[in-house]
Parts: C-alpha cells; sequence; structure tokens
C-alpha cells in the first residue's frame, strides 16, 4: 500500500489493524486510537481520498489503494494545509488527542460540501469526539477552513 | 487491539467467494466492515475464517430494476446517499441510509451489510420491510430471492445460509408520502425506537428482535419491547405511538 506517497511493504498479519499498521509498523503515531470500535474518530485517515476508520480495517485491505494520514498532509517545513491552518488560526483544539482525526473528517466533509453550512458543519464533525468539548472551536475552525480551502 | 486469529481469503469473483464458502467451516464475510470488525476487535466474534469481498470487481452498482433500485452487495453507503438514481426512484432510502451512523462510516459501510447484519435497532432492514423488498442470495448451490419478510429471523438472525452471498439488495421505489423518523441520544447513534412510513405501511425498528410491521393506527399492539440502560419498554411504547404521529404528519 502507499502511505502518503510512499510505497509500504504489506503487513505481515492478517488480523492486523490498519490502525496498529501505521503507528507499530510504519511509525506513524500521528494516527490516533481512542476507543478502537469506529466511534470516537480519532483514527479517521483517508483511503484514496475519503475519510474512512483506520481501526475498522484490516491494513491487509488497504493493499492496492493510497492512505493519507496527517502526516501526510503538509510537506515538513512547507505550509500547513488549509485545515490544519484554520485549526491553529481557531484554537480548533485543547488537548489535540482527538485533533489528527477531526482534521482528516474536515478534509473529507470540505471535498463533500466545499462551503457548509452550519447544521453541515455539526453534522460532518458528529462522528467525533472531543473529550475536552472544545467543539465551539472546532466548528470555527471548519468554516475557517472552508475560506481558507477556497483561496 | 487484535482480532482473535482468522484465515483471510480474498476472492477475485463472487463465484469464487461462494467456492470458498461452501468448503469452509465458520466463515464470514468481509464488505464494509463498520459493524463486523467491532466485533472481531472485542472478540464477540472468532470466525475461523474471513472472506473479504471487497477485492470482488463488478458488485458495487445502484441501479433502477423492475421499477425500483437495485442495490448491490459493494454499494458504499455514502454511493447510496449519492446516487442519483436512489434518489429519484427510493428518496426514503436515501433518507434512511443518512441516519446510519456518519458520513466516515457511510464511506466504507455497505447497504447490504447493514441488511446481513440485521441489527434490530438498524434502519435499513426496517426500510427494506416497510417498501416490501427482497434480498438475491447467491451460493455455490445457485440464485435465490428473500423478501424482506422472510429474511430477518431473530437478532442479528436472518435466513441466510452459511455459505450464501447477500449479493444485491432490491427497494421498490418509495410510495409518496414516505418518511422515517427515529429518537436517539445523538444524530450516529443506533436509534432508541424507529418507525419507517412507505404510503400506508409502516415498519418498526428498535422495538423488537427484527423489524416488525405493524397497524398504523394502532402501531404498539402486541409490541413487547425490551428496555436498557437507553429506554424503559414503556418509554418506547410511548416513542412508536409519537413517532407514527410524526410519520404520518410529515
Amino acid at each position: 500500500m502507499k502511505v502518503n506517497g510512499v510505497s509500504h511493504p504489506p503487513s505481515v498479519d492478517a488480523r492486523r489493524l490498519l490502525s496498529d499498521h501505521l503507528r507499530h509498523d510504519l511509525g506513524l503515531t500521528g494516527t490516533h486510537v481512542g476507543c478502537e470500535h469506529g466511534v470516537c474518530g480519532c483514527c479517521t485517515v483517508l483511503l484514496d481520498g475519503a475519510p474512512v476508520r483506520s481501526c475498522l480495517m484490516l491494513a491487509v485491505q488497504a493493499e492496492g489503494h493510497d492512505v493519507t494520514t496527517i502526516e501526510g498532509l503538509a510537506q515538513d517545513g512547507g505550509p500547513l494545509h488549509p485545515v490544519q491552518q484554520a485549526f491553529h488560526e481557531c484554537h480548533g483544539l485543547q488537548c489535540g488527542f482527538c485533533t489528527p482525526g477531526f482534521v482528516m473528517s474536515v478534509v473529507g466533509l470540505l471535498q463533500q460540501h466545499p462551503d457548509p453550512t452550519s447544521e453541515q458543519v455539526d453534522e460532518g464533525i458528529a462522528g467525533n469526539l472531543c473529550r475536552c468539548t472544545g467543539y465551539a472551536s472546532i466548528r470555527r475552525s471548519v468554516h475557517r477552513a472552508a475560506a481558507l480551502s477556497k483561496k | 487491539m487484535k482480532p482473535a486469529p482468522f484465515e483471510y481469503h480474498a476472492p477475485n469473483t463472487v463465484e469464487e467467494a461462494c467456492a470458498l464458502l461452501a468448503s469452509l467451516e465458520d466463515a464470514k464475510i468481509l464488505a464494509g466492515g463498520q459493524s463486523l470488525i467491532p466485533l472481531l476487535n472485542f472478540r464477540l466474534a472468532r470466525p475461523a475464517h474471513l472472506v473479504d469481498i471487497n477485492r470482488v470487481e463488478g458488485l458495487d452498482r445502484i441501479y433502477q430494476r423492475d421499477n425500483g433500485v437495485a442495490v448491490q452487495a459493494l454499494a458504499r453507503q455514502s454511493a447510496v446517499e449519492d446516487s442519483d438514481v436512489a434518489m429519484r426512484v427510493c428518496p426514503l432510502l436515501v433518507d434512511a441510509v443518512r441516519l446510519v451512523a456518519h458520513r466516515v462510516i457511510r464511506n466504507r459501510g455497505t447497504v447490504c451489510g447493514s441488511l446481513a447484519h440485521a441489527d434490530p435497532a438498524s434502519e435499513l432492514p426496517a426500510v427494506l420491510l416497510a417498501l416490501g423488498g427482497h434480498v438475491v442470495a447467491r451460493s455455490a448451490r445457485g440464485e435465490r430471492t428473500i423478501a424482506a419478510g422472510a429474511l430477518f429471523s431473530g437478532v442479528m438472525e436472518t435466513s441466510l445460509s452459511p455459505d450464501e452471498v447477500l449479493v444485491e439488495a432490491w427497494f421498490p421505489a418509495s410510495p409518496a408520502p414516505s418518511a422515517i423518523v427515529e429518537e436517539s441520544r445523538r444524530h450516529g447513534d443506533f436509534a432508541i425506537a424507529g418507525v419507517v412510513r412507505a404510503g400506508d405501511r409502516i415498519a418498526l425498528f428498535g422495538v423488537a428482535p427484527t423489524p416488525v410491521l405493524a397497524d398504523p393506527k394502532d402501531p404498539t399492539k402486541g409490541l413487547r419491547p425490551s428496555g436498557d440502560l437507553e429506554a424503559t419498554p414503556e418509554f418506547r411504547l410511548h416513542l412508536i405511538q409519537v413517532l407514527t404521529e410524526r410519520a404520518f404528519a410529515a
């Protein structure tokens, strides 16, 4: 599978979850693991451009596909991705644990709705949990991300 | 977290999948995995074999058939949500899909998987039942059609045989007016109770081991819902009354 544009050998163990493969085998620990049953959204990554839960996929299922993790959104030293920039500007995080998952979900949300209404924003982030309950700033970040993405 | 060990199979055709299912003991089909993988992660399910059908090509179509819409086994819920055909022929199905979990889950989850999983609180089985749709099951023995009324046999149990693949679901065109209304703690959660209205027919979900058809004039007749942390049986009965009224007021 390709992760952030780089080809990697397949996982040796069929029962390896994609989330564990990214973190333990490839060292990409930006993808966080929370509930491991699809509820919290922390482990969200892009599979061929669309956000999916990496804890609800086997690594072997991603063979032949492109995976993008939070590490792949911006180049080292380069400008942040518009969604990252927006979360930075609007302080869309407190402890930061949920942030990679939120950012990846919002990337998908803005592909689907480039100019989302407040309802679409709420629905778009409903699958991600922030235990700090910092949702007000996260909502603002999504609207800001939409504005930045259009520039 | 680690699922218990299993042997992994990735057939390239439906025929190969059927041959595998015919020859393997204790095999589960893996499609979207949004229900099965959590069960594996918690080790609530420990199948000896997983038959992953995601490599099968040409099994993700959504198309018009017999005054209804057919949804094949690998059509993701998000694809149905965005489908012009589904929206034109069966907008009730699109409304229901939007209530299934969250978009990120729907990017992977499949309509046919939801039907085969048969969670009593899930929306799509009740939609299939209210509309009087059917599913097409294929095995090495041949192909058969199972009407919605004969498909759901218990909590997460269907009349599909272990060697069968649910290759397609068919939803009749939704009559006007149709509606799906449910009560859940948060958007995307499983429903505490829900009502699907298709014209004069209603099907209920979340209140019995399977989705059930009911009399719109007396929707709770004969119902004996269970209680849990979310709701008492009495509250579920109350919800069914209120939701039925809403479905007919819509």
